[in-house]
This record gives structure tokens, C-alpha cells and sequence, in this order.
């Protein structure tokens, strides 16, 4: 009777002890480990005590940087840097000089002016649907600060909308700030894109 | 199947029907009969520089590993375990160690893709799997090849030798790799990916079509060509990256003036025209370099040859003078993703590697000023291309007017549509094997030469 055969199969078993014994992985090869993984740890920022009135006013300037994009305000977003500054995103976290490494974007200010214009070119086709995003910034770390420098840490989290199509784009703001005429300006801001070696649906028009 | 009546309906000398864009049966068999026939670019040697080294890539539909093996020699094999079907390698690129090992059942093979061992082997006595079987190995490409360090693999045993497949567009590597002291490249090791929501054939078309870029790109061109004037007022002269973006914004005229060279097998050159030789301390230096590795006639030979982009038909633009190029992977016939890389010249100096970086960040970036207006161009075809208004797509400027020579056609004028007529020559000869199955065990381009 098939019945009894699945009462006498059910009725018996094992208990496979945690005893010390090669894994069927490592049996057939021992050296399989790490294949196509990277380790390299990701990038921990620092963080300095200072004045809080200090910091509060680079959280207003970071935060209207971001709203400034968001408002499509592109000229008036370029004099938030100094005159030398500049706009980075790397392609990659590890990258140091936006001047020699393959980037996303590297642009001074000469640049940031051609890319602002062509935004505003009425001519400019593929603004028929405008760009258009919404960014969310988080808590603001001071890493360094150093008389009228300051380097600074802020996530952020960005949505971007292209007619229907709805992108999200995440990542830190790595701020170099310098103090001038009283205020706060930038001079560097790198933008790691956390999404920045995936691939792209379309490009990406105007700043992060 | 369709029949070579319809093939020849659909694709017409003048102009096609907008089915060939949009239909999806269509693309299935482009993808059977010219992507999954022919050579396909897979990467660059030094991708997979070290024994071990790997670089996933797909051609046509097929997941596809091109990996680098102990005694040195590349292969490109199925990524595909024998056993239950799971990919061997999971990421994009990386080092697999002395062999392939399936994260399932713990099959392995050696680079080369033979099976090294099956677990539990004795299991398979009595059974039809047979483990000296070639169909226990990771299945390798039909064939393998390169030029100049350019890995290609075909999926089919049956088409043309890689160099007969690359005629004279074989120039694009030889100029990429000419400037090179050491006549080779090295990659950067850095991919750009980015999808258009459009059909493959756009991006080919576009990148030979010499009357686009001052409407799509006057926003770009005319904005740099202002600042480039100022920086130039002040400074007496501009660094050449704004010159990439300015020239953008050339007249009607100046583009007539700049020539199409259109090979067989839909392979093309769009000649240059932004000037990529300037005479500045770098520059001198280089050329020095190189006068010294091969002469001056030779020099100036490889320098002075007149390439913007040099076209691979179906799936390559390869942006000679500036050691990049941009490779494209249908996903579907609306959805296209391109691969876009950079390479260094070997023993160049530091400046010459980034002047070329700076067209690498301005126009190939994900962050581009200009394919932005392409992509959105495509993809506005790809929705416009539904309409039932008008079914077809013209070719017709300049047709009849461009000189032919031992099967090249030289267009008189730079914005002659040849490009497209050329390349659509080449697209029914590939896909006239689908229209008879019998025609597939010949070259499909063969008729060409």
C-alpha cells in the first residue's frame, strides 16, 4: 500500500550535527570567496563642534541652494559660489580631483553659465517638459573648520519629474564654504550621487 | 517569417516604413539575424587585464562573460551554468579567481569555460548527462577575435572573418591607437550607461547626420559660443573644451562642407570638422612623442587623418581622435541602452589624456548638454512614429547626387541622407537571411563586397 511507504519513509531520519566538516561549497573549491565583490568601505564623514548660530546659517544657505534648483532659478544659483568655485559630481565615491577624473559633471563657473543659458534657450528642446525636481536635505555635519573655511556633509534626497516619469536620485553634498563680504560662499560643492554608476533613463539636464 | 516581398515594401531605397522602428516582431528578428549573426563589440583587453578578470555583456538578447584565462588568452562564453541555468558571474565586472564557480549547486568550470567539476559526480551513473559531454561546459561563443586590443565575438560560426566584417571602418581603432606612442589604448575604468526610449536605429542614424546638430544643439552651441568669445577676449584664447560645445552651433552651409564616408556592411565616417589639433606647448610635446616612435611622415600621416566619429554598423560609434566610444545594447525595439567608455593613450602625456576627458565629461556624461536634445529627439520619433497619418520615413535629400567608388559612397553634401540609405542597405541584406532560411548559412553582407 503507497500509504504505509510514505508512514514508514516519514517514520525515520536524521539530525545533521553542526559538527566540523567542509561546506559542499568548500569541498569543490576552496577558494571561492569573493568573486566579482568589492570591499572598499564607504566614505564616513567627520563631524566638529561649532557655534550654533554658525551653523545654523550654512543650513539656510545649503537649504536655499537646493530650493534655488528646485525653483529653477539657475543665474541667480550660480552667484551662490565664488568666483573660482565649483559644481562636482564624481562618477565614482573614491575620486579626489574633479580637474583630472572622469566625472558626471565638472563644471566652473564659465560652464555652469553655458549650461544655465542653454536651460533658458527657448530653443532648448528638450525642456518642452521642464526639468523639474524636488530635493529633501538632511542634518548638516560640519567636518572641518578652519577661520573663514568651512567643509561641510549634508544628505539629500532628490525626485525628479520628466512628464509622467518619475526618477529618485539620492546622495551627500560634500560643501567647501568660504566666508566673503560678510557671508557664506561656496567654492566647492561635490555632489556624490549615490545612484551614479547605474545606468540612466535620459540624462540628467541641470544640477543635483 | 516575413517574406523578402514584404522586407523590401517595408524598406525602400528612398525611405522605410515605420514599422521598422516600432513593431516588436521586427525586432526579434533583427536581433536574431544581425545582432546574434554578426560580430558584436564585447570590450577592450584591458577590461580583463589579469587571469580571472571578467566583464558581463549582452549580445542581441544572449547574457553573455568575456573573461581573461590563466595562459592569457580571452574567451567569451554563455554566462550561463550547464546544470539549472543560473548566471556564474552576477555583477557587471570582477575577478572569478582561477574559475567559475555556480553559487547553486557548486558546478565548476576553468576560464575557459570546460567543466572543471560536478559535485557528487556519481549521481549521473545510468543517466543520459554525460559529464565529458561538451554540454556540461559553460558554452562558448562560435568566435572570438580583436583588433588592436577591440574584443569581438560572434554568436554565429557563419559570418565573415572580424577584419573582412570591419573593412575599412577598421580605421576607427587604428586612429584611436595610431596616437598612441605605444600604438595601444588602455581603458578608463569607468562605464557610463544611459537609455533611450527609443529604437537602436536612431542613435546610428544620428550619429552620421550632419544637418541635426545646429537645430538640436543651437541651445548648447549658441550659449558656449558666447562664453568661449568672452574667454577668449580676455584670456587670447580658450581651452578647446568650449570649441566641442561652440561648433555645435555651425551653419546649414558649414555642415554641407563636412563629408560622410559610407562603407559596406552599413559602416561609416563623419569626417572632422572641430579642428582637434591645436598647436599649444602640450600639443607640441606630444607630437614630439610620437615623431620620435614613428617618424615624421608617419606622424603626420596618423594625425592629420580627417575623423570625427567613425560608425561599427549595427551598434558602434567610435570617437577616434577623442579615444572614446559609445556602444549600444537593444532592450527592445523602444528601448535602447548604450555603453559608453573612455580610453587612454598609452605613454601620452597627462594633458592630452584630459583635453580628451573634457568631451568625455561634456558631451558623454549622463550629465551631457548635448545628447540631451538627441534622446529626447528619438524617443519624440519613437511616439511620433505611432501615428497612422503617414507610414513612412523619408531618405530622399541628396539622393542620387553622392559619388560612388569600389562601394563607397561619398556624399557630396555633408547633409546627404546616403547615411541612412546606406545603412538600411546594409539592415535588408542582413535581414534578407530572415526572409530565407536557407540564405542563413552565408555571410548576410557578403553581397556587399
Amino acid at each position: 500500500m503507497p500509504e504505509d511507504r510514505v508512514r514508514q519513509a516519514l517514520g525515520t531520519g536524521v539530525v545533521i550535527e553542526p559538527v566540523q566538516s567542509l561546506t559542499g561549497a568548500e569541498s569543490i573549491a576552496p577558494d571561492h570567496q569573493g568573486r566579482g565583490r568589492e570591499s572598499a568601505a564607504g566614505y564616513l564623514p567627520g563631524s566638529v563642534e561649532v557655534d550654533r548660530g554658525l551653523l545654523r546659517d550654512v543650513e539656510v544657505l545649503l537649504t536655499r541652494q537646493a530650493l534655488m534648483l528646485d525653483a529653477r532659478r539657475w543665474l541667480a544659483w550660480i552667484d551662490l559660489f565664488t568666483d573660482d568655485g565649483v559644481y562636482w559630481m564624481p562618477a565614482m565615491p573614491e575620486q579626489t580631483d574633479w580637474a583630472s577624473e572622469p566625472s558626471i559633471f565638472a563644471e566652473d563657473r564659465d560652464l555652469m553659465e553655458i549650461r544655465a543659458n542653454r536651460l533658458l534657450h527657448p530653443n532648448a528642446w528638450s525642456q518642452a517638459a521642464p526639468w523639474a525636481t524636488h530635493h529633501l536635505l538632511g542634518i548638516t555635519l560640519v567636518e572641518h573648520a578652519e577661520g573663514d573655511r568651512l567643509a561641510t556633509y549634508t544628505p539629500f534626497q532628490m525626485m525628479e519629474l520628466r512628464r509622467d516619469r518619475i526618477r529618485h536620485f539620492g546622495g551627500s553634498y560634500r560643501h567647501v564654504l568660504h566666508r566673503q563680504d560678510g557671508g557664506w560662499k561656496i567654492r566647492l560643492q561635490r555632489v556624490d550621487l549615490f545612484n551614479a554608476q547605474a545606468s540612466y533613463d535620459y540624462v540628467i539636464q541641470a544640477w543635483v | 517569417m516575413p517574406s523578402t516581398l514584404d522586407l523590401d515594401q517595408l524598406v525602400q531605397p528612398d525611405r522605410v516604413h515605420r514599422k521598422v522602428y516600432t513593431e516588436p516582431s521586427i525586432f526579434e528578428l533583427e536581433m536574431e539575424h544581425i545582432f546574434e549573426a554578426t560580430w558584436v563589440y564585447c570590450g577592450h583587453a584591458s577590461q580583463v587585464a589579469l587571469p580571472g578578470q571578467f566583464q558581463t555583456l549582452t549580445i542581441g538578447r544572449q547574457p553573455m562573460v568575456m573573461v581573461r584565462a590563466l595562459d592569457g588568452r580571452i574567451h567569451v562564453l554563455y554566462n550561463r551554468c550547464p546544470h539549472r541555468g543560473v548566471q556564474l558571474c552576477g555583477s557587471p565586472r570582477g575577478n572569478t579567481g582561477s574559475g567559475f564557480v555556480c553559487p547553486y549547486h557548486a558546478w565548476s568550470f576553468h576560464l575557459d569555460g570546460r567543466v572543471r567539476a560536478i559535485p557528487l559526480k556519481q549521481g549521473y551513473e545510468g543517466t543520459r548527462l554525460n559529464p565529458n559531454d561538451p554540454q556540461c561546459s559553460m558554452t562558448p561563443a562560435a568566435r572570438v577575435d580583436s583588433y588592436r586590443g577591440f574584443v569581438f565575438a560572434s554568436l554565429s560560426p557563419h559570418c565573415p572573418p572580424l577584419l573582412e566584417f570591419l573593412g575599412d571602418a577598421r580605421v576607427a581603432f587604428d586612429d584611436m591607437c595610431d596616437r598612441s606612442p605605444e600604438g595601444e589604448v588602455e581603458v578608463v575604468p569607468i562605464c557610463h550607461r544611459v537609455v533611450q526610449q527609443s529604437n537602436w536605429k536612431f542613435f546610428m542614424e544620428n550619429q552620421l547626420d550632419a544637418l541635426h546638430p545646429s537645430v538640436t544643439h543651437q541651445s548648447t552651441g549658441v550659449s558656449a559660443r558666447r562664453v568661449e568669445k568672452r574667454v577668449r577676449e580676455k584670456h587670447g584664447e580658450a581651452p578647446l573644451h568650449f570649441h566641442y560645445l561652440s561648433t555645435f552651433a555651425s551653419s546649414f552651409d558649414q555642415w554641407d562642407s563636412v563629408q560622410t564616408v559610407n562603407f559596406p556592411r552599413g559602416h561609416g565616417v563623419l569626417k572632422a570638422y572641430m579642428g582637434l589639433r591645436p598647436s599649444d606647448p602640450d600639443s607640441r610635446a606630444y607630437e614630439d612623442l610620437l615623431r620620435q616612435a614613428y617618424g615624421a611622415d608617419r606622424t603626420e600621416e596618423y594625425l592629420s587623418r580627417s575623423i570625427h566619429h567613425v560608425l561599427i554598423y549595427p551598434y558602434l560609434s567610435v570617437q577616434s581622435p577623442l579615444q572614446q566610444l559609445r556602444c549600444l545594447r537593444p532592450l527592445g525595439p523602444d528601448q535602447t541602452l548604450s555603453e559608453i567608455w573612455h580610453f587612454r593613450l598609452k605613454g601620452a602625456p597627462e594633458a592630452i589624456y584630459r583635453r580628451a576627458m573634457w568631451y568625455f565629461n561634456l558631451v558623454n556624461s549622463p550629465a551631457t548638454m548635448i545628447n540631451a536634445d538627441d534622446l529626447e529627439n528619438w524617443a519624440r520619433a519613437q511616439w511620433g512614429l505611432q501615428a497612422r497619418g503617414n507610414d513612412w520615413v523619408s531618405f530622399h535629400r541628396n539622393m542620387g547626387s553622392d559619388t560612388e567608388s569600389a562601394g563607397i559612397v561619398y556624399s557630396t553634401k555633408g547633409t546627404s541622407e546616403v547615411v541612412m540609405r546606406n545603412q538600411f542597405k546594409a539592415w535588408r541584406e542582413y535581414m534578407h537571411a530572415a526572409a530565407t532560411p536557407a540564405a542563413t548559412a552565408q555571410a548576410p553582407a557578403a553581397a556587399n563586397r
